[in-house]
């Protein structure tokens, strides 16, 4: 679904603990646990200055936020149904959160259209102050930045030094990079033919449903809700039902912030339930979906079936990494690893067809495996630990699954290839070689920590085979030759596309799919468009002057 | 010259559009503030000047000299550059910095400025003589809004990628321009500052700013917040000093990539000569006006009024924008001449640090008397005086609200800028004669309109010379909108996304590749 914001550089932020503090945090491993601690695992070797300054969860965080946010107010359901949160890391139940359904969906409409009305405080309000309200959001969150990252660990499961590092830093500088194009949105004259005056205006589309996937929670909501309310918009958004809890702390502080009631209301809830209503809506303007492309089907297909409602879709993809044999070896073995392990590979973005030229692919297999059986799973709010537990049962079973087919159709299992710590949701590392692009694993999204690695010769061949696939998200591509660099960047049929780099994401950056793996841009100037109408005034004139 | 529109933040006072602020709402000021900085500041470092001299400062209320402030000249001039281009080095922390991070150091510094609106609206009132209530609800937020509004443009100053012929890949660059020179004036010294730091410090420059001697206090204040910030050493460099001395070492320098001006149009042609006869440095020029006011008989008449008086004598009529010729049509030509002198008379000339008071007094003897002999000029040519046109004071710089009627286009208060609290009406018959006459004159920086007809509306306002021009309102500025003149009212455009341009080179990169693909 989606991926890190600037990780390369966060991972360097959070080198600093030492492979011991990490051993220190590891959950018991099964004897017989490929899980190899080195004490010079290069990702946490050497403890830097830094080790005083680093963030520490908080203890004993209570969750604050359960109910329904509709017109700055908590609201219980309708049905009076909750539904249970869970941590993946211990399976511990969190807490249990209001569950949204239809009627909820359309109280939050209501509220969200209220707010919308022409002369409505939040239409009549300077596109600067609109901005401003971003910033002050943006500033609240910079506080709360540590409870944020605590409660993103525990209810997703990630890394809290990565939900700090990187999930919080990019929801912080979304929303102040949203906050600034608030007043720049700018209309245009146009000079048209005859005595008329014309001139756009680039207005917001109204009310918009905004459903957000599990896997970066909070930095969803910020990249769908800041463009959003950057162009004056009014928001109904549907946190995932595995992960809704900092989506509810940011509704706290989005009436902190001043954002007039109805504007932004958060319903946690299921997605044949909330989703749906929302998706089907007859009052909804805007739709915008990020998760799988099963559901962005569904989707569009509400979209067509009800009022034609606008669709913007970030969905899966199974993105091609592509090696030369003129690359920097150690550095694109590094890439690679962290290309589609971050986040337990839990990321739409994930490098997860790695394409490595003929005469460097023993070696490149070999130091992959190597960095995979080096990582160390456990608890995520420790620091050392980079790898937590898949987020529910039904993805790790899936993963598992697919797993199981590599073994079976042919690749060879390098690492991995199984569940760590009996009873808990945390999986293997894995990589396999001799990959070919038949296998499901070449071809399905895993989204879990599973690393295919295959071997190609010539550079036309490896664009054709790349291009081989219904996704079209992000490709990298690592090579110190200029030509090959552009020949290949231009070919490859992907949204984004990484140099010498991967995931190397920014919020100036525009991110989406080509093909089956979605509509739309987001972030960048160009995620404007997906949430403005633009609305043509021609004005007969006496005389028309250049 | 400006008015910042609060509606939203502030009630609205009807028919008093001009004091959109609320009383009750600014605390007390203090008529002595202290004064911390009057040194130049180079480096993020206050030193004296390497001549060792120093120039008075003076509160124009009383002509009493507020301090003495450290005056910079060609030696010191040549220090900042070393600095600013130093700070320019490829490689710098600087020229390194994300652009999101230089955005964020400019929202600081609205912040802090935001923090200090009152210090730095005492200081503004003493040094400048404008009333403390507009320095308090006018100058310092448009100076945080405009710093604000460019920190965001940072981070989207986007180049393009473009499609040439061939096998090559086309790509370009928006650089920053290098060591900009800036000079400002002393009418708004605080937004003028914001207005030329906000667009160069948001595209990556570096600054060498003359504040003017008249008003240097504020702008020394912002200094030290920059140094707060954490703005890194050199990127702003402030001097102290005199037009032909350290302006002059600026304009001339060879060193320095670009001037910006923001002053006389005299000034503004040596401006343009230093720099042909330098280094070719990039100019861009924002200079005086006389700007027409066009008051069409349909229009509201109340509103027509207040929003004339306002466009002139905001500020003590200390703008370049000001509206110093208003064209009345003749069927409501008398009817507006005397609702506009009952609304003069009433205008409350005095201690600008008192809450009631609406004009201060003029900024220096030199404007005081240069304004003087205007009045003269426009009695002795024949125009007719219907208020005001003496010295409004017995100490200070103050003078009354005037207006002159029967004002024909020929005469010196019609062609010239007086640059205080005179206003000239003249009267017009018809639609085409008024644009006519709006235009025939050197400047061309802002016009007005006002009236209920569309076609007239869009007729005058397309055929006016002007850079600005407001329908049924006057002086309505916001950082979104560019700002700038036609003719010889200046080069280029201050504020918006075109403000941007004027501190940007253009590199375009052409790279060879095997084979081209849409």
């Amino acid at each position: 679904l989606t991926g890190s914001h600037h990780p390369s550089n966060q991972v360097e932020q959070c080198k600093s603990p030492p492979s011991t503090v990490g051993k220190q945090g590891n959950m018991s491993s099964e004897p017989g646990n490929c899980q190899n601690h080195q004490d010079h695992d290069p990702d946490h070797g050497d403890a830097g200055p830094a080790k005083q300054t680093m963030p520490m969860p908080v203890p004993n965080l209570e969750v604050q936020y359960t109910k329904i946010f509709i017109d700055n107010e908590w609201h219980e359901s309708c049905s009076g149904r909750k539904m249970p949160v869970h941590n993946p890391a211990t399976g511990d139940l969190l807490c249990e959160v209001e569950e949204a359904d239809t009627e909820d969906v359309d109280k939050a409409v209501q509220s969200a259209r209220a707010a919308f009305q022409l002369g409505s405080p939040w239409r009549c309000m300077d596109a600067s102050d609109r901005g401003l309200l971003l910033n002050r959001l943006a500033d609240l969150v910079e506080r709360d930045r540590l409870r944020l990252a605590t409660l993103e660990a525990l209810d997703s499961g990630k890394i809290f030094l990565m939900a700090y590092f990187v999930d919080l830093m990019a929801t912080v500088k979304t929303l102040r990079y949203y906050g600034g194009w608030a007043d720049k949105i700018q209309g245009k004259t146009i000079p048209v033919d005859g005595e008329y005056f014309t001139y756009t205006r680039h207005e917001p589309i109204g009310v918009c449903g905004q459903i957000i996937p599990w896997n970066f929670p909070v930095m969803m909501f910020a990249w769908k809700v800041a463009p959003a309310l950057c162009c004056g918009n009014t928001v109904i958004i549907k946190p995932a039902e595995q992960t809704p809890l900092t989506a509810l702390h940011m509704a706290c502080l989005i009436k902190e912030a001043g954002f007039p009631p109805g504007v932004v209301n958060v319903l946690p809830g299921y997605g044949p339930t909330a989703g749906s209503a929302i998706a089907h809506h007859m009052d909804i303007d805007k739709i915008a979906f990020t998760g799988s492309t099963a559901v962005g089907k569904l989707i569009q297909k509400a979209a067509g079936d009800s009022n034609l409602k606008r669709v913007t879709l970030e969905l899966g993809g199974k993105n091609p990494n592509i090696v030369f044999a003129d690359c920097d070896l150690e550095y694109a073995v590094e890439q690679a690893h962290s290309g589609l392990f971050f986040n337990q590979g839990q990321c739409c973005l994930a490098g997860s067809r790695v394409f490595v030229e003929d005469s460097i692919y023993e070696e490149f297999v070999c130091r992959s495996a190597e960095k995979a059986r080096n990582k160390v799973l456990g608890n995520p709010l420790v620091p050392g630990v980079d790898q937590g537990p898949q987020i529910d049962q039904k993805q790790f079973d899936k993963i598992l699954e697919l797993i199981e087919s590599g073994k079976k159709e042919g690749a060879t299992l390098e690492c991995g290839g199984g569940p760590w710590n009996r009873n808990s949701l945390f999986i293997q590392p894995t990589v396999f070689s001799n990959v070919t692009d038949d296998m499901r694993i070449a071809r399905e999204e895993i989204f879990g920590p599973v690393q295919q690695i295959m071997r190609f010769r010539s550079v036309n061949e490896v664009i054709q085979r790349a291009n081989a696939t219904h996704y079209g998200l992000a490709a990298g591509v690592f090579t110190n030759d200029i030509d090959k660099a552009l020949t290949v960047s231009s070919a490859l049929q992907a949204g984004m596309v990484w140099v010498n780099c991967y995931n190397a994401m920014s919020t100036q950056c525009p991110f989406g799919g080509f093909k089956m793996s979605g509509n739309g841009r987001e972030l960048g100037e160009y995620a404007l468009q997906e949430y403005t109408e633009v609305k043509a005034v021609t004005i007969k004139i006496s005389q028309k002057n250049s | 010259m400006l008015r910042i529109v609060l509606s939203r933040t502030l009630p609205r006072i009807s028919g008093i559009s001009n004091c959109q602020y609320s009383a009750a709402a600014i605390p007390v000021p203090s008529a002595q503030p202290e004064v911390h900085y009057n040194k130049l500041f180079i480096n993020n470092e206050w030193q004296d000047a390497v001549s060792k001299r120093s120039f008075p400062t003076i509160n124009p209320a009383t002509g009493e000299v507020i301090c003495q402030v450290a005056e910079a000249d060609k030696a010191d001039v040549d220090k900042a550059v070393k600095a600013a281009r130093e700070a320019f080095r490829f490689g710098s922390p600087w020229r390194r910095m994300d652009a999101s991070d230089r955005g964020l150091l400019l929202s600081r510094l609205a912040d802090a400025i935001e923090r200090d609106t009152a210090y730095l609206a005492e200081l503004e009132t003493l040094d400048n003589g404008k009333p403390y209530a507009v320095s308090y609800s006018v100058d310092v937020p448009m100076v945080v809004k405009c710093l604000r509004y460019y920190a965001g443009w940072a981070d989207k100053w986007e180049g393009k990628t473009i499609p040439i012929d061939g096998d090559f890949f086309c790509y370009t660059r928006h650089e920053p321009i290098g060591v900009c020179g800036q000079i400002i004036p002393w009418n708004f010294p605080l937004l003028m500052q914001a207005w030329k730091l906000g667009p160069a410090l948001a595209t990556g420059n570096t600054v060498v700013m003359k504040v003017a001697e008249q008003t240097p206090l504020t702008a020394l204040y912002v200094a030290s917040l920059i140094k707060e910030v954490g703005f890194p050493p050199g990127v702003v460099n402030i001097l102290p000093g005199m037009g032909p001395s350290a302006g002059s070492a600026i304009a001339s320098h060879m060193d320095v990539d670009k001037v910006a001006f923001t002053g006389s149009t005299e000034v503004g042609h040596l401006i343009q000569q230093a720099s042909g006869s330098s280094n070719l440095k990039k100019v861009t020029l924002e200079l005086g006006g006389k700007s027409p006011n066009i008051i069409m008989s349909d229009a509201n008449m109340a509103e027509a009024v207040e929003q004339s008086h306002f466009a002139l004598f905001f500020n003590q009529g200390q703008c370049c924008c000001a509206g110093s010729r208003t064209y009345v049509q003749d069927t409501i030509y008398d009817e507006f001449m005397e609702r506009s002198v009952a609304r003069a008379k009433s205008r409350v000339v005095g201690d600008p640090f008192n809450m009631k008071t609406e004009q201060g007094p003029q900024v220096d003897e030199e404007q005081f008397k240069k304004i003087l002999g205007y009045i003269s000029s426009g009695k002795r040519e024949g125009a007719k005086l219907m208020c005001g046109g003496g010295v409004a004071a017995d100490r200070g710089y103050f003078i009354q609200p005037t207006i002159f009627g029967d004002v024909q286009d020929g005469m010196t208060i019609a062609r010239e800028e007086i640059f205080g609290p005179v206003m000239q009406i003249l009267k017009f018959k018809t639609l085409e004669e008024v644009v006519e006459r709006a235009n025939d004159t050197k400047y061309g920086l802002a016009a007005a309109v006002f009236t209920k007809d569309i076609d007239k509306a869009h007729y005058i306002s397309s055929g006016l010379r002007a850079g600005t021009v407001w329908i049924n309102c006057y002086d309505v500025f916001g950082a979104q909108a560019p700002f700038g003149g036609y003719k010889y009212s200046g080069n280029g455009r201050e504020l918006g996304e075109y403000g941007l341009d004027n501190y940007t080179e253009v590199k375009t990169v052409t790279i060879k590749v095997p084979q081209k693909n849409s």
